[in-house]
């Protein structure tokens, strides 16, 4: 996909996915119905998956308790890295699952209400026969997330009128 | 004692900026949308803050030669040849200065004598004038009209030279109305300046920031080199207002009497300004038009918004504004500016600051978020709305 165009869209509602087709018809200059129609495409492309708010948990006194979880396999006969994959993804506690190159083989993230949660996942993740190996790290302090510093809000530091 | 009395009288008869005053009033505002401000909205990209930091854990903290570090000069002299077909000898024929502003300090001073003239094509930035005065010389004002794009022509040109005309000052992209001069709009003036023997003090500071198109600067015509001083800087092109660095590139017998004054007034320009530069010269050009193309599609957006407004806006090609006129309104630029803050909480610029036929027009910067630009033209369309129902049924057309 090429077309300027449905990349500007993109990029504006990756940006900023409140963003209405009207207002975006009046950033691009094109028609309202224009706009509706490609966003309509990345739907049902499956383009566009899913819209959602990025939340700042600890401000409303949240504590979440993240891990990686990094997980050494031994994929078997019809059974690759794909599907190990999927045993390990459907998990509901597992926000993010990558095949890796390097010391291991899947890089697994958690989030969870509270360590024991972790305990417990890794737990049943070492008991596939699969699983070599797991070796689980806890996330201390959030800086940056999905491109977005964390306590450090943009702030438009320039004088108000300049010549 | 009057300590009045004991400033100089050209300092002393220098007029404020007429920015000032309406600074002062936005800033009784907070939560207004500015569009007023003459900068990037972007930070300095990281790598090149990065580069400064490490310099500074380095210990780099000494003066620098006085034309600016030699890999600097180098990296200027390489950049001007790439982007813009300039060739200027990096030890000869570049001085690195505070901010593309202290370069036009030093064009005047080095060139005007007492009673020169130096033509000034307006609207233009507000510093022109003064720093003319401030070198003893006359300054020239040439307005330029919206119906040639605000363009300089060769009949205006023609009629303000004089004798005693020593340079002209002009600044394409331009600062407030957008204005590009392309290659077809020099070649007339061309046979002109050489004829005047004048000297084209050529601010292109703006230069990146050339939409449909790439730059073009007076100095590559045939000729041209030995007429034309050309002052950049990496302000604009690479969010870097701050840091003040800026650059002029002239003849080998200008540049050194320029050096001259440099050396005895400012010595160098600060060398983490120098560092952080030398690092967006090599490695920032992929950021620079990342904010190009950003720019671009705010400058489509604000340009289409006004004319549905119904304000006449010509098409900027280059910076980051727009000047439409407000005259339908039957309202001065500065009335209107007053009201929009009061009634909209939106700050643009009245078009007089800058000079003669800024009368009339107001400069919007879309140095600002798409975001925040669709708020403020909803705004300033509420405004005119508002406006147009209160004039008489006869001035509504």
């Amino acid at each position: 996909m090429t077309d300027p165009l449905r990349l500007e869209i993109l990029s504006l509602l990756e940006d900023n996915a409140r963003l209405s087709a009207e207002q975006i018809a009046h950033m691009l200059d094109v028609s309202v119905e224009t706009v509706e129609k490609i966003i309509d495409e990345f739907h049902s492309q499956g383009i566009i998956l899913k819209y959602g708010a990025m939340v700042h948990w600890c401000k409303v006194g949240q504590q979440r308790v993240n891990a990686l979880v990094d997980v050494k396999v031994t994929p078997q006969h019809g059974y690759g890295f794909d599907s190990v994959a999927r045993r390990i993804y459907l998990f509901p506690e597992v926000q993010s699952v990558y095949l890796m190159s390097g010391a291991y083989d899947l890089s697994v993230a958690l989030e969870v209400g509270s360590m024991e949660e972790v305990g417990r996942f890794v737990e049943k993740l070492a008991s596939f026969d699969f699983v070599v190996s797991t070796t689980t790290h806890f996330v201390l302090k959030k800086y940056k997330e999905d491109g977005v510093i964390l306590d450090e809000p943009d702030k438009d530091q320039r004088l108000v009128i300049s010549p | 004692m009057n300590l009045e009395k004991k400033i100089s009288p050209v300092v002393r008869d220098l007029p404020p900026s007429g920015i000032r005053r309406f600074f002062d009033l936005v800033n009784t505002r907070p939560d207004a949308i500015s569009l007023g401000v003459g900068e990037p909205d972007f930070i300095t990209p990281w790598h090149i803050r990065e580069a400064c930091v490490d310099s500074l854990e380095r210990g780099m903290t000494s003066y620098t030669s006085n034309q600016g570090m030699p890999e600097l000069l180098d990296a200027i002299s390489q950049y001007l040849e790439e982007r813009f077909s300039l060739s200027y000898h990096s030890r000869s024929e570049i001085l690195v200065t505070f901010g593309a502003s202290e370069a036009i300090d030093l064009a005047l001073r080095t060139l005007v004598a007492p009673g020169d003239e130096v033509l000034i094509p307006e609207p233009c930035y507000i510093s022109y004038t003064s720093c003319v005065q401030l070198a003893g010389g006359i300054p020239v004002t040439i307005p330029t009209k919206p119906q040639n794009g605000f363009k300089l022509t060769v009949e205006e040109l023609e009629k303000a030279i004089t004798p005693r005309t020593k340079a002209i000052i002009v600044c394409y992209p331009n600062n407030p109305t957008g204005a590009v001069m392309r290659k077809e709009d020099w070649e007339p003036l061309v046979e002109l300046i050489k004829k005047h023997e004048l000297l084209v003090i050529s601010d292109e500071i703006y230069a990146e920031l050339t939409y449909r198109g790439t730059h073009f600067s007076p100095a590559s015509l045939p000729g041209m080199k030995e007429h034309t001083l050309v002052i950049s800087g990496v302000s604009k092109a690479f969010a870097m207002t701050g840091w003040r660095i800026g650059y002029v590139a002239a003849p080998a017998v200008l540049l050194q009497a320029m050096l001259k004054i440099h050396q005895y007034t400012a010595l160098c320009a600060p060398i983490m300004g120098q560092i952080a530069a030398l690092e967006a010269l090599k490695n920032g050009l992929n950021e620079c038009q990342a904010m190009v193309s950003q720019y671009d599609r705010r400058r489509r957006f604000v340009v289409k918004a006004f004319q549905e407004i119904g304000l006449s806006c010509h098409e900027p090609q280059g910076a980051f504004y727009v000047f439409p006129s407000i005259q339908s309104l039957g309202m001065s630029a500065e009335q209107f500016a007053e009201e929009l803050i009061e009634e909209e909480s939106v700050a643009v610029v009245p078009g007089h600051v800058f000079g003669q036929n800024g009368y009339g027009h107001i400069r919007c910067s879309y140095a600002t978020s798409l975001e925040r630009l669709d708020e403020a033209l909803r705004r300033i369309e509420r405004f005119v709305k508002r406006k147009r129902q209160k004039l008489p049924i006869s001035s509504i057309s």
